[in-house]
């Protein structure tokens, strides 16, 4: 038939391409009736963005409060010993940590300085609290996780963090760009839409937060409550123009287990670097506390500062994270040698 | 097995073994990181590496003594490196291969005849030689430009790795970033794109490496040859000639890459790899004395021409800020391959190929960018210098570079100086507290102080209307709350300054100090701490300008100044 007529499109070809051509636009208005935008983009839709984030959020990790069992205050030299003992007091670890529990340890590693310059949470703490978490609170799992401020793979390994917490079998999570989401603080100013590190505490079950003590030039001393910089993403050092509501609004945002401050040594001067042996002071206590503020506030005291010195302390007690006033909470003293 | 197949066994366990090494070139301890794997061996066994640092040198640099062993090996044996060895080559090969399957015999012995003008690229060894030839300080090796085998190093380390790394994190943390990988990326494929008109288009004529051993192996004992001058002429022997050497008539022995392909399609056994030439004759490297002499004389002219710019000399551009160890700039730049493993290896990803703005001999060598990695030049890293195959950044120890130990009286390696830009800093300008760069200054005692300051804010004086305990209500509206962060005080008329712990639109108040009396006026102050560099201290890491809040660009800023590697940058009397 159609060598017959090479000219004409015999009936089937015709029905053929009629179908093909049919589909073809049926497929072109398909797909441009599926992203069709009859607006084009409009001012940044808010409402959208905290509806996708506000549902999210970081857990609250805190455990009930016991009143006389707030913060325990520990004297001696060996880290290991000391923040047992410090935890022994609260109760023992049972308290904190129930068996299956995923823990994630949240030191300050943010900088690629040795452990002997003080700068970044000890490995020993580390060690010591991963394994009390595996050993006596049966844990399922324990992750150590920061957001570094120098190259993270270079500060957990120069910090003997990242071989501390393998050692003891934690998992070690290095931040991702992926990890982040952003977050907005109910009743913050600061914290509005900003990415924060959540994907490490996303399925987390309890939260421990281990600082070192040190100067800090801007906000006069780093302790736990400025620890929870490290869950901030982003361009974070806007946030230095306002050191004091950030720390605060960290400290509201972030609801930790128990937090323990090392002040075994403390960085007295050229904080929160170092970067000198000389800039190092041997203060010898171990805190570990349910009361973020009341443990800074103590620790200031090491600093040779009173808690009005660190006027992040006030406003958290005034947003109800905590109390300044630790001598009320009537401390758990011990010393061990 | 034929020797073609034990040839591809080799070009492939080269190949795997190139990019082992690039993906190995990172620093850490799992098996796959940096630990002991010899990552510059490849770069090592290249011969072009040798003589450019020779002749820009006159020196014979110790760890590159691998590349002797290749000019003995092609002295006896001809070009193996090519055809066996490099992994640019295998590349070639592979997409020649691929690009050319389906076309008839006839027209791949066509693609495949000697071309006079496969001469360029001796042409062009010799200009790059006559560049590092030139005497004094002017001399520049720049062989690394088209050096294959530092080309596909950076091509793959500085663009191919990295775009694989997205999404996948397979050998790094987070993305990493390469300015100018673009253009390195459109080097390398252009010339990998070009087989698929001529196969080993850039082999046969660009490649300097590869016209150095041409030279070289024409006194080797081997070649391959015709065993009868007379043959029926079906050229079957060119079908799949890499070299475009003429294997069926007079072979130009500079050409061959040793394929042993021809031996291969040879139905007739009339190709041999013998001591004696080929029966139907041979021709050495086929280039004109005036060719020679003419790109000699421009390459050794180029080096002062380029020089012109005053970019090596007191115009140096502010960008070029070198790693930790690199030698003083005239030397550096007889050295470095722009091999790309410094950038690579560098845990923060500071360390950047320079782009075009340094001048046109700086394209591609390692200058630090401190907006781009995750932290400036790290204090404890030297991980560049131990992995410059040149060193062009000299392998120094962790002491040498923080001045500590038997470097104690020279005192740390400054890479520059830091210079806060007061126009755009926070405290300086804007009435901001911050101190971020101070905050971050790895040095002790840190490099960055502060000069403490009280300033009363924009409309900040006003009068009292009356006092009630702590809080003083004043006469016209602030914006509230907005003092109340730690950062601000109130200044009375007096002098006294109190912290200011609570604000609303219209009213202060102080927790301790003074209570104020009821009349007069106050002023509200910000303090605030200016940051300023101690330029003594100063160590240039960049760690501040990485960490500056003013994202653009930086309120911090370091450029050269400064730096121990050379004087006449010097600042600090």
């Amino acid at each position: 038939m159609a060598d017959q007529n090479q000219n004409n499109l015999g009936r089937r070809q015709l029905l053929v391409r009629g179908a093909k051509a049919a589909a073809s636009i049926a497929a072109a208005v398909g797909v441009a009736r599926w992203l069709y935008d009859p607006k084009g983009p409009g001012a940044k839709n808010e409402e959208v963005s905290f509806l996708g984030t506000l549902a999210k959020g970081l857990p609250d990790f805190s455990v009930p409060r016991k009143d006389g069992q707030v913060i325990s205050i520990v004297k001696g030299q060996d880290r290991s010993k000391t923040v047992s003992k410090a935890i022994e007091l609260l109760g023992g670890i049972e308290r904190f940590i129930k068996p299956g529990d995923v823990v994630v340890i949240k030191p300050n590693v943010g900088f690629a300085t040795p452990p002997i310059l003080g700068a970044t949470t000890h490995p020993d703490v580390i060690t010591a609290v991963v394994k009390l978490c595996y050993e006596k609170g049966k844990a399922k799992k324990v992750i150590v996780t920061d957001n570094s401020i120098n190259d993270p793979a270079s500060c957990f390994t120069i910090s003997g963090i990242s071989k501390a917490a393998s050692a003891a079998g934690a998992e070690v999570i290095m931040p991702r760009d992926s990890y982040f989401s952003p977050l907005t603080l109910k009743g913050g100013s600061l914290i509005k839409d900003w990415p924060i590190y959540c994907a490490p505490f996303a399925k987390a079950d309890k939260l421990i937060g281990i600082a070192p003590l040190k100067n800090h030039h801007r906000s006069a001393a780093s302790m736990t409550m400025k620890n929870w910089y490290g869950l901030l993403g982003g361009r974070r050092n806007v946030f230095h123009q306002d050191i004091n509501n950030i720390i605060a609004e960290l400290a509201m945002l972030v609801k930790p287990t128990l937090v323990i401050l090392d002040g075994t040594v403390t960085m007295m001067t050229n904080g929160p670097t170092g970067g000198s042996v000389s800039d190092l002071k041997k203060t010898n206590t171990m805190i570990a506390s349910c009361d973020m503020v009341a443990a800074d506030a103590f620790g200031s005291s090491l600093l040779n500062l009173k808690p009005a010195d660190l006027p992040y302390l006030a406003i958290a007690e005034k947003a109800g994270v905590g109390t300044v006033d630790y001598e009320s909470l009537k401390p758990l003293r011990a010393e061990v040698t | 097995m034929k020797i073609t197949t034990v040839r591809r066994i080799n070009q492939l366990f080269f190949f795997a073994l190139f990019v082992w090494f690039c993906i190995v070139a990172t620093v850490g301890d799992k098996f796959w990181q940096i630990r002991n794997w010899p990552i510059n061996w490849i770069l090592q066994f290249d011969p072009l590496v040798v003589l450019g640092t020779i002749v820009s040198t006159r020196k014979f640099y110790g760890p590159l003594h691998c590349a002797i062993g290749v000019v003995i090996l092609t002295i006896i044996f001809g070009r193996f490196f090519c055809g066996w060895i490099c992994p640019f080559g295998a590349i070639h090969q592979f997409v020649g291969y691929i690009g050319n399957r389906g076309k008839r015999i006839a027209e791949k012995i066509r693609l495949n005849i000697y071309r006079k003008a496969q001469c360029i690229k001796y042409l062009v060894l010799i200009f790059f030689v006559g560049m590092a030839a030139f005497p004094s300080l002017a001399g520049t090796l720049q062989t690394g430009l088209l050096d294959p085998i530092p080309l596909v190093t950076r091509s793959f380390q500085l663009v191919l790795l990295p775009i694989f790394d997205r999404g996948t994190y397979l050998t790094s943390v987070n993305a990493r970033y390469y300015e100018f990988g673009w253009l390195i990326l459109a080097v390398f494929a252009t010339a990998v794109l070009l087989n698929l008109a001529i196969p080993r288009f850039y082999c046969r004529f660009i490649c300097p490496t590869g016209a150095f051993l041409g030279i070289i192996s024409r006194f080797s004992i081997w070649r391959i040859g015709k065993t009868k001058s007379e043959c029926i002429n079906c050229k079957m022997c060119e079908r799949a000639c890499e070299g475009g050497c003429e294997p069926s008539g007079n072979i130009k022995i500079a050409e061959c890459v040793l394929c042993f392909n021809c031996r291969d399609d040879c139905k007739h056994d009339l190709i041999a790899y013998q001591t004696v030439p080929s029966l139907a004759g041979e021709t050495q490297v086929d280039v004109s004395r005036r060719g020679v002499v003419l790109s000699f004389v421009s390459g050794v002219l180029a080096a002062p021409a380029i020089r012109l710019s005053g970019k090596v000399a007191s115009n140096w551009y502010t960008g070029v800020v070198r790693p930790p160890g690199a030698l003083a700039e005239p030397e550096f730049l007889k050295r470095c391959l722009k091999c790309g493993q410094c950038m690579r290896v560098c845990p923060t990803n500071v360390i950047q190929p320079a782009g075009l703005e340094g001048g046109l001999e700086v394209l591609w060598s390692p200058i630090l960018n401190n907006r781009i990695g995750s932290s400036g030049c790290q204090l404890n890293c030297v991980a560049c210098g131990q992995v410059c195959p040149t060193s062009a950044i000299r392998p120094i120890t962790l002491d040498e570079k923080r001045g500590l130990g038997d470097f104690e009286s020279a005192g740390p390696i400054k890479l520059g100086t830091a210079f806060v830009d007061q126009g755009r800093c926070l405290p300086w300008s804007m009435d901001k507290p911050c101190i971020v760069c101070q905050e971050n200054c790895p040095v002790s005692p840190k490099a960055i102080f502060t000069k403490d300051v009280f300033t009363t804010v924009r409309d900040g004086v006003v009068s009292i209307k009356q006092v009630t305990s702590r809080t003083i209500e004043i006469d016209r509206g602030i914006p509230a709350d907005k003092f109340a962060t730690g950062d601000y005080y109130v200044l009375f008329e007096d002098g006294s300054r109190c912290k200011i712990s609570s604000n609303t639109a219209t009213s202060v108040g102080i927790s301790e100090g003074k209570v104020p009396t009821a009349v007069g006026k106050i002023e509200i102050q910000v303090r605030l701490q200016k940051p300023c560099v101690d330029i003594g201290k100063c160590i240039g890491c960049g760690v501040c300008e990485h960490e500056c809040p003013v994202s653009g660009k930086r309120a911090i800023r370091v450029t050269a100044e400064g730096e121990t590697r050379s004087t006449d940058r010097r600042l600090l009397l």
